[in-house]
């Protein structure tokens, strides 16, 4: 995507009410309200998210103060990119970047090197207390700790601190409609995370057993007291074996999971034979790490986990 | 211990519909894609077959990116493609003076590069992953009866197309100049050539599918010498290496695809060293032929 530089606001002047303007700012420089105003009308600040769940909260806190772009859109999956020469182009031009970090973006320090950027750079997990990776992880992304933090929305708020500081920092004129929004964030979330536990408070203990086909959801169990299953054999990037397969169909009898969920970046063929051969009908599709496109069920954060939880507590219940 | 052994070799498929429909579905791909293999193998177009997996590449990422996994979009956008690339090198073939495998491989690669493209402009690299590796173990009741339509279509052509399919391996020329099907049993061939590798797709996808072709008509050509015989014993061999590679698969932890491929491979090997017309023993049909 080719991005327009940054003109400076005057350019859309002609020549000489620039010139007077440019007395006239001279002249009144040391009144507050003329540096407002010329805040005010000054380029918004470029700022760039590595992923579309991220873009999405960064988008709220910036309102129309930032110009956003994010790298891996929705629907894409940020484990494994390859970066292109657009998406440099995009980062060299930014004056901050926010990623996700704990090894999520593996490929991005590398990537920031090679693009040469220049700004600042947020990692939005820093300070949160991570997560040990799943032991039995399925799909070696190679990473110790979890880095999928927004499944809880304990991280998610964590993040919008972060976000909000960050933008603070690198845009200190307009730091008092960051910390509003932000609030107003924090808010919405707060009151997401009360619907979210109340809508399992509401599921007898031994029902809350969910199988997903991506192992993305281990801060969501943990904060909403919900088992996830996710066997080895199973996974986004490397073929099944027929026995990983009877596994899981083994474990689905044993256990008596109801929720089978196709996670939208692995294989569903698979997911919807396992359901054929156990009786339980695929729920649907849980959001693990992308946004669904605009229009679709998952296109902002809160969407996403409120898409999910509801996904879920349906699943749980059907007979 | 001999009843243990029946029960790991049955058990897999009496316990799990899905392996049930993955042993159907091999099943029916090895009454197809051996023979159109030994006839590949026989008019030395092997590679043929291989360059043909990956033209169909963009139209099956079409039908993809269109409609998902879904088994008709897919098919569909494979067929498409693979006959629009058979059609565009025959053209270029009759009116240019590149000869069919030249302007075969131009149309492949561009097909293949397109169909690269096509996926990774979506920015999900996994799906690509999908495309090219299929799912022997996902295949649902549709998928089968595809499959199992497949076979039928190619058996039923085949026959028909047998005469002058037979001529043209021997000799081209002769067919060309004295008759009007040369062209009809070259093209219907290619046609069942593209089915077929998009039936193996679904099963093996696009990287393996010619596994099945080829792999049967080498070791067949390894042990018998005349044509329904060598299409016989590819028929026989692919089916026994997709039930053994499926088996391995339930007890190894083995990717199924790949393990069937392996299987054949396998005997491949055995049969280089053991059979007569082999690596091994072949050396001695000379001398022998010498004594008579």
């Amino acid at each position: 995507m080719p991005v327009p530089l940054p003109r400076p606001w005057t350019s859309a002047l002609p020549p000489v009410s620039r010139r007077v303007l440019c007395c006239a700012a001279l002249s009144v420089a040391a009144s507050g309200a003329a540096a407002q105003a010329v805040a005010n009308r000054a380029p918004p600040l470029r700022v760039v998210a590595s992923f579309s769940i991220l873009g999405d909260l960064v988008q709220q806190v910036g309102g129309g103060h930032i110009t956003l772009q994010v790298l891996v859109g929705a629907g894409g999956d940020a484990h494994a990119v390859q970066p292109t020469p657009a998406m440099a182009r995009t980062v060299a031009g930014a004056a901050l970047l926010f990623s996700n970090g704990l090894g999520f973006e593996g490929w991005m320090a590398r990537f920031l090197r090679s693009a040469g950027f220049q700004g600042r750079h947020v990692v939005v997990s820093d300070g949160f207390e991570p997560r040990p990776a799943e032991p039995d992880h399925g799909h070696g992304h190679g990473h110790d700790v979890d880095p999928h933090l927004w499944q809880d929305v304990a991280g998610a708020l964590h993040s919008v601190a972060r976000i909000r500081q960050g933008l603070c920092e690198a845009d200190a004129v307009h730091c008092g409609a960051y910390r509003e929004r932000a609030a107003a964030l924090t808010q919405r979330l707060r009151a997401l995370d009360r619907e979210i536990r109340g809508g399992w408070a509401a599921v007898p203990a031994a029902q809350r057993k969910v199988i997903s086909s991506h192992d993305a959801f281990g801060y969501y169990a943990a904060a909403y007291g919900v088992k996830f299953l996710a066997p080895q054999g199973i996974s986004t990037a490397a073929e099944a074996s027929a026995k990983g397969v009877a596994a899981l169909v083994r474990q689905i009898r044993t256990e008596q999971v109801r929720a089978l969920f196709v996670e939208q970046l692995a294989d569903p063929r698979l997911i919807a034979q396992i359901g054929r051969e156990t009786g339980v009908r695929p729920a649907g599709v849980l959001y693990a790490d992308a946004l669904s496109e605009p229009g679709g069920p998952a296109a902002s954060y809160e969407a996403l986990m409120r898409h999910n939880s509801t996904m879920m507590w349906r699943a749980v219940r059907q007979p | 211990m001999p009843g243990n052994v029946l029960a790991a070799l049955v058990s897999p498929f009496t316990d799990f519909v899905f392996m049930q429909h993955a042993l159907l579905g091999c099943l029916a791909l090895s009454l197809s894609a051996p023979p159109v293999g030994v006839f590949l193998m026989l008019r030395r177009m092997s590679l043929t077959g291989d360059a043909m997996a990956h033209a169909i590449l963009p139209g099956a990422a079409i039908g993809y990116l269109v409609a998902g996994l879904s088994l008709g979009a897919m098919t569909l956008g494979g067929l498409v493609a693979g006959l629009a690339v058979v059609a565009a090198s025959g053209w270029v073939s009759r009116t240019t003076l590149l000869r069919e495998d030249t302007s075969l491989a131009a149309f492949y690669l561009m097909s293949l590069a397109l169909g690269v493209v096509i996926i990774s402009s979506q920015g999900r690299n996994v799906d690509l992953l999908h495309v090219l590796f299929g799912s022997v173990l996902a295949l649902d009741r549709a998928a089968v009866a595809f499959l199992g339509g497949v076979a039928a279509t190619t058996l039923t052509t085949l026959a028909l197309l047998y005469r002058p399919l037979v001529l043209e391996c021997l000799d081209p020329g002769f067919l060309r100049a004295v008759s009007r099907w040369s062209p009809v049993a070259h093209y219907g061939f290619l046609a069942l050539l593209v089915l077929n590798l998009v039936a193996g797709f679904q099963a093996l996808g696009t990287l393996l599918a010619v596994g099945m072709m080829i792999l049967p008509a080498a070791i067949a050509r390894l042990w018998v010498r005349e044509l329904k015989r060598l299409l016989a014993v590819a028929v026989v061999v692919c089916a026994v290496g997709s039930v053994v590679g499926l088996i391995l698969s339930y007890h190894l932890e083995m990717p199924s695809g790949p393990g069937i491929v392996l299987t054949l491979g396998g005997f491949y090997l055995l049969s280089l060293l053991a059979g007569p017309r082999g690596a091994v023993r072949a050396r001695r049909v000379p001398a022998l032929h010498l004594k008579a």
